[in-house]
């Protein structure tokens, strides 16, 4: 076997910080090889390098045994290396076609040829088991078929080389079933595939070989089938993780969160749910079916068209985000670069970030020095590396990010959590944290409701599980019925007749 | 929450302020870009003043002796800096929250005619210790009802604030030259001489060497203003209110921070500070409103507040050079036109705006050592 890519000794640095240090890794062709790692560990960062997007401060990349003498994502596409980025870049008002040629147009007489293109990328997805229409707007896909659109593109410029960047974490599971069968005959028509993944169930289910990386270095290296997920976790966290945490039985106390008949036109179609003090109410569903829209209704982002929420009886249907908070809602928000943090400032400054009253001495003036002490030692508590209440919160990496949300939110009290996607993209370290904290909040005698794309966390953690598909709660299981089949098939629709709705 | 998805301009800037704020080192990238355009406009300048014939050492010569040269260019250069600091505040302070404030222009004329009337309407005996803050309080007041107008109308209907903002302008000036009318003195276009309590004392007045300057209290009214902005800003509840709705929007609304109460704040604010340019114009030197005095200074702020990066310090420091460029253009006037100086602001405003970008990109490429 001849090798694809390989990286020699390289080094990359972010001004002072130096997030990849000396990395050499040969990837086989033919093999599907994963690359592992807590979050800042430096793999996005590694595949960034190889891919010409951040400039090497040493080292070699070779693709196909050819040093890369300026690597430019445009060398690495005329080498055959194709990355599809965790976050898509598509034109959503184009369709699927012209995405995927837009900057390599088939012409007809200086024009677009627009059936050309169809055909084409048409004849491609289905040479490689890609099911999405060519004519369809991307604007009217869902992700899953939008991470096929860029597949597509990379494909279209002849890579054989696929760089995946965490391509599951929008995925639902059959959906995720359907990306590792194109990715395992993409292999063996002779492809190579570098998977990037903090998820071991799929590094041992797909890859041949795995990388594990730990502060910019490799800490591993070798064949999966001799590695087992605990070994790997050694790897790279380099320590054993304590496991899902303990369930004391909690005192089961009032309904601290009651929603009814909660409806959002064209998102959510009469919800109706309850949680208890002591209670961790699990909200499972593909992404995308009224999740977004259940939490900023439950939080007063968005007015509903009917319904009723009340927080410890009282009604707040109508209150503002700030009333609810002073009830007592903590939010720890899905989208925490968007709505849970001020990248730019500081972390102090985005601890404070909902806290104002509690800081604001005579004439609105800001007791700074208070400020800054609480912060180092909230920051402290929650283990956010760094501590340092004056580092911007951009310069954390997604965990130590999610930890400074949480260390708020939590330093609030709350009487209800509403945790949306806690751990989407968070490295299992922090992982571990977070659900702990999160068992912390319901042992303490507080509610939370724990909305989740994955199924293991909402196992590990909720009292019981309902269900959200299509905008509506199609199911509420207590947690000795949950398990992942059942829970499956109905978040994709495939069983929800046949499960009994409890209230 | 749809409204608060509208596009905020400025976002796009924002985010090549961010990039470098901590990685470089701080000052560099900061300070670069204004020194840069500085240079290419003095390059595009000479070649000007060498086109007409004459020598660009003899010209700049002119210019420095006609500005800081003396007690008296001084005076006019600080006088004429003033009403920029206040409109350029302006502009950053509606930036600040995210919001582009192009209405500046009217803000500052209408509250500098309510410092006219309420100015002149006071009886004749009122002491400065009364009449000033009332004429000074009447140019916020209205200049902050002038912002408020766009900031309701952006929080509650979702219009643009910056078209409300430019059509505003035309409405407040046909307005007032309307109604004007009926409080100008007989056959002019200005309104009746503020009471003496409600002028301004002329730095002439205390230093001799300043006899002649318009220069006027003022200025400390500007420089105290920058400095309550910036403590405002970055010391203050309210203040982190408003950066906190410009920085992010929706962070600040999960944070329970009301999107539409602060755009309408960051409005009031920012149109009642560029109100208080009446205290220089008409308290500090003609002594009445008169139309058409604001002559784009609201226009301006905008350039200032570039140039300034936001910061007040760095306003203060944008309004000298302006205010330098300003009256250095007079005293040019003889050997070249002085229009070349406002080519010379043109071209350091693009430069400025063309290196912010490019400076911090080549800086940032610097530090991390790359080969390109």
């Amino acid at each position: 076997m001849t090798t694809a890519v390989e990286l020699r000794g390289v080094v990359v640095r972010y001004g002072a910080v130096t997030a990849v240090r000396g990395v050499s890794l040969a990837v086989e062709r033919g093999a599907i090889h994963a690359v592992v790692g807590e979050n800042g560990a430096g793999k996005s960062t590694l595949m960034r390098a190889l891919y010409g997007l951040v400039p090497l401060a040493a080292g070699e990349v070779r693709v196909k045994g050819e040093p890369m003498a300026r690597p430019s994502p445009e060398a690495a596409i005329a080498r055959g290396v194709g990355m599809v980025h965790q976050h898509f870049l598509l034109a959503e008002a184009l369709t699927v076609a012209e995405n995927v040629v837009l900057g390599r147009e088939p012409r007809r007489r200086g024009l677009l040829d627009v059936a050309g293109a169809e055909a084409e990328v048409g004849a491609l997805a289905e040479e490689h088991g890609l099911a999405v229409d060519p004519a369809a707007p991307v604007g009217a896909l869902s992700v899953g078929e939008r991470q096929r659109v860029e597949i597509l593109k990379a494909l279209y410029r002849g890579a054989d080389v696929l760089i995946l960047d965490e391509p599951t974490a929008v995925l639902s599971p059959p959906e995720v079933d359907d990306l590792f069968a194109m990715l395992r005959a993409h292999r063996d028509r002779g492809g190579t595939v570098i998977l990037v993944t903090h998820k071991l169930d799929e590094v041992m289910a797909i890859s041949e070989r795995v990388t594990v990386l730990r502060r910019g270095e490799v800490v591993g290296d070798l064949p999966t089938r001799d590695a087992t997920p605990e070994a790997i976790v050694r790897l790279m966290v380099g320590r054993d993780l304590a496991g899902p945490p303990e369930r004391g039985a909690g005192p089961m106390g009032d309904v601290r969160l009651s929603v009814e008949g909660l409806t959002v036109r064209g998102s959510l179609d009469r919800v109706s749910l309850e949680v208890r003090g002591g209670e961790i109410l699990g909200v499972a569903g593909v992404e995308g079916n009224g999740q977004t829209e259940l939490c900023e209704a439950i939080t007063g982002l968005r007015r509903a068209d009917a319904g009723i929420v009340r927080l410890d009886g009282a009604d707040v249907t109508r209150a503002s985000p700030a009333r609810r908070r002073a009830l007592g809602l903590g939010h720890v928000p899905e989208d925490r670069h968007r709505r849970g943090l001020l990248l730019d400032l500081s972390l102090a400054e985005n601890l404070l970030l909902g806290r104002l009253d509690e800081y604001t001495r005579f004439a609105s003036i800001l007791d700074r020095r208070r400020l800054a002490a609480d912060a180092a030692r909230l920051l402290e508590r929650f283990d956010v590396r760094p501590a340092d209440p004056a580092a911007p919160a951009r310069s954390l990496s997604g965990g130590n990010q999610q930890k400074v949300v949480l260390a708020r939110e939590l330093s609030l009290r709350p009487r209800v959590l509403l945790a949306a996607q806690p751990t989407r993209g968070v490295d299992v370290g922090a992982i571990e944290r977070i659900h702990a904290e999160l068992d912390g909040v319901r042992r303490r005698g507080a509610g939370v409701l724990l909305i989740s794309a994955e199924l293991d966390e909402l196992l590990a953690l909720a009292d019981r599980v309902a269900v959200l598909y299509r905008g509506r709660i199609v199911a509420t299981l207590p947690r000795a019925e949950a398990d992942r089949e059942r829970l499956g098939g109905l978040m994709t629709g495939a069983t929800a007749q046949q499960a009994a709705v409890q209230p | 929450m749809s409204r608060t998805r509208i596009g905020r301009i400025g976002d796009g800037s924002r985010k090549l302020d961010s990039g470098s704020r901590f990685e470089i080192s701080r000052s560099v990238p900061v300070l670069l870009p204004p020194a840069l355009a500085l240079l290419v406009a003095l390059a595009a300048a000479s070649l000007l003043v060498v086109a007409y014939g004459q020598s660009p050492l003899h010209v700049y010569r002119l210019f420095l002796d006609g500005t800081w040269g003396n007690a008296y260019g001084i005076g006019q250069v600080l006088f004429k800096a003033t009403p920029l600091v206040f409109t350029g505040l302006s502009v950053a302070l509606a930036f600040h929250a995210g919001l582009f404030n192009v209405g500046a222009e009217g803000q500052l004329t209408l509250g500098a005619f309510a410092t006219g009337l309420v100015g002149a309407a006071l009886p004749p005996a009122t002491p400065a210790a009364i009449a000033l803050p009332l004429a000074v309080g009447a140019g916020f007041c209205a200049g902050a009802a002038a912002g408020a107008v766009p900031g309701a109308l952006k929080a509650w209907r979702g219009a643009h604030e910056v078209i409300v903002t430019i059509m505003l302008n035309f409405v407040i000036l046909a307005e007032l030259s309307d109604l004007g009318k009926r409080f100008y003195d007989r056959e002019s276009v200005h309104t009746a001489h503020v009471v003496a309590g409600a002028t301004l004392a002329r730095a002439g007045a205390f230093f001799p060497s300043l006899r002649g300057s318009a220069l006027s209290g003022a200025a400390l009214l500007a420089a105290a203003t920058a400095i309550a902005v910036w403590w405002l800003l970055q010391r203050t509840a309210a203040g982190f209110r408003l950066r906190a709705v410009g920085l992010g929007a929706e962070a600040a609304a999960t944070a329970g921070i009301s999107v539409a109460r602060q755009t309408v704040i960051a409005m009031a604010l920012a149109g009642g500070v560029a109100g208080l340019v009446g205290a220089n114009a008409v308290l500090g030197y003609k002594g009445y409103y008169e139309e058409g005095f604001a002559g784009g200074v609201g226009f301006m702020g905008i350039a200032v507040a570039l140039l300034g990066r936001n910061h007040p310090g760095g306003i203060v420091a944008a309004a000298l050079l302006f205010g330098t460029l300003s009256q250095g253009g007079l005293a040019i006037n003889a050997v070249v036109p002085k229009e070349i100086v406002e080519v010379l602001q043109a071209v350091i405003i693009l430069a400025v705006a063309v290196s912010s970008a490019t400076v911090r990109r080549q800086a940032a490429q610097l530090a991390t050592g790359a080969r390109a």
